[in-house]
């Protein structure tokens, strides 16, 4: 899974998130780009959403690489700038694990 | 389609014959221990797990999501016990009654809820003990995890609510299995004594209790401890 599946999977739960959410935030298809902003002031999922879209994220890529991580780790946790702020910065962090895990592996 | 429910510690004890009467229910059942069991039971299935490895019980986790596409309850059974006086409980013990009680409980619950969120439903069942209210001398380690457990339970519900999952738990009363073989039966006897209703557990007592919290009509029944026996 190289980084720009890792964002098209990101963007697709991101899309499917919005569909079912309360909040009225309307997006369309095309709006929803490397810059979006997941959290945070201008965030456009609320807490339980970006939960949901990390264990969907990894559900995907172990349907899809047979592979597990765990988006929500320790050193995710730790950094200064969340990797999980904008959809590039995760699909980012998705494209390091991965990268990791399979030198590991 | 059926419901799909999980039992830790099913091998024996109250785990099996949760397994047991869950599958005569028509619950589709899946199970785990460290050891492989010396039974088998159509409707249920075994995995080889040791709560307290995040991996395994990850891997657990999507072998049920792979098979059923969902999960609706977890039944937090697995647990170890280590009668002592608190000083003359080494480390090493300490530290094994705090991780499957406690730590355990809590990857369970966590990826439990994962795959639970999916559906928006869920039953989470965590065991406590009556030791915990009573204080028992003896079991320090055992009841401080229990009750690290009914707080992680309290916390759980309010923060499981949003995605439909309940967090519940039970206190049973001692009940003649393998964990509390080791009890002498005065002190048996003692702690029966101080219960309102003056017999040892049975199976049945617990099974009854968790037909209650999982029940579907029970959505606004979260964060609860209940206690057998008369304790409070």
């Amino acid at each position: 899974m190289d980084l720009t599946r890792s964002l098209e999977l990101i963007i697709a739960n991101v899309q499917e998130l919005l569909a079912e959410s309360d909040e009225q935030i309307h997006l369309a298809p095309g709006e929803l780009n490397e810059t979006t902003r997941l959290v945070g002031q201008q965030g456009i999922l609320t807490s339980l959403e970006l939960v949901t879209l990390l264990f969907n994220v990894e559900q995907t890529i172990s349907d899809e690489l047979n592979t597990v991580v765990t988006l929500a780790d320790e050193r995710a946790m730790s950094q200064e700038k969340s990797p999980f702020r904008t959809i590039g910065s995760l699909a980012q962090y998705v494209d390091t694990l991965l990268t990791e895990a399979s030198s590991h592996g | 389609m059926d419901d799909v429910m999980l039992i830790t510690g099913a091998r024996k004890g109250i785990g099996r014959y949760l397994a047991e009467y869950y599958v005569q229910r028509g619950y589709v059942v899946e199970g785990c221990s460290r050891k492989a069991p010396d039974w088998t039971l159509e409707g249920y299935t075994h995995h080889c797990v040791d709560v307290t490895d995040e991996v395994q019980v990850r891997d657990m986790l999507n072998n049920i999501r792979k098979r059923h596409g969902r999960l609706d309850i977890t039944l937090n059974n697995a647990g170890i016990a280590s009668m002592n006086h608190a000083m003359l409980t080494p480390m090493s013990v300490a530290q094994k009654i705090i991780s499957t009680n406690f730590l355990g409980t809590f990857l369970m619950c966590r990826e439990s809820a994962k795959l639970m969120a999916k559906n928006k439903f869920g039953r989470i069942v965590n065991f406590s003990t009556i030791a915990v209210p009573l204080q028992l001398e003896g079991e320090a380690l055992y009841a401080s995890a229990k009750s690290a457990v009914e707080t992680l339970t309290r916390i759980l519900a309010r923060e499981f609510a949003e995605l439909g999952i309940t967090s519940n738990a039970i206190g049973p009363t001692p009940i003649p299995t393998d964990l509390i073989r080791a009890v002498p039966q005065e002190k048996m006897d003692a702690l029966i004594d101080r219960l309102a209703i003056r017999r040892p557990g049975c199976f049945e007592d617990v099974s009854n209790v968790v037909d209650f919290f999982i029940s579907r009509a029970s959505d606004s029944v979260t964060g609860q401890v209940l206690y057998l026996g008369g304790v409070s």
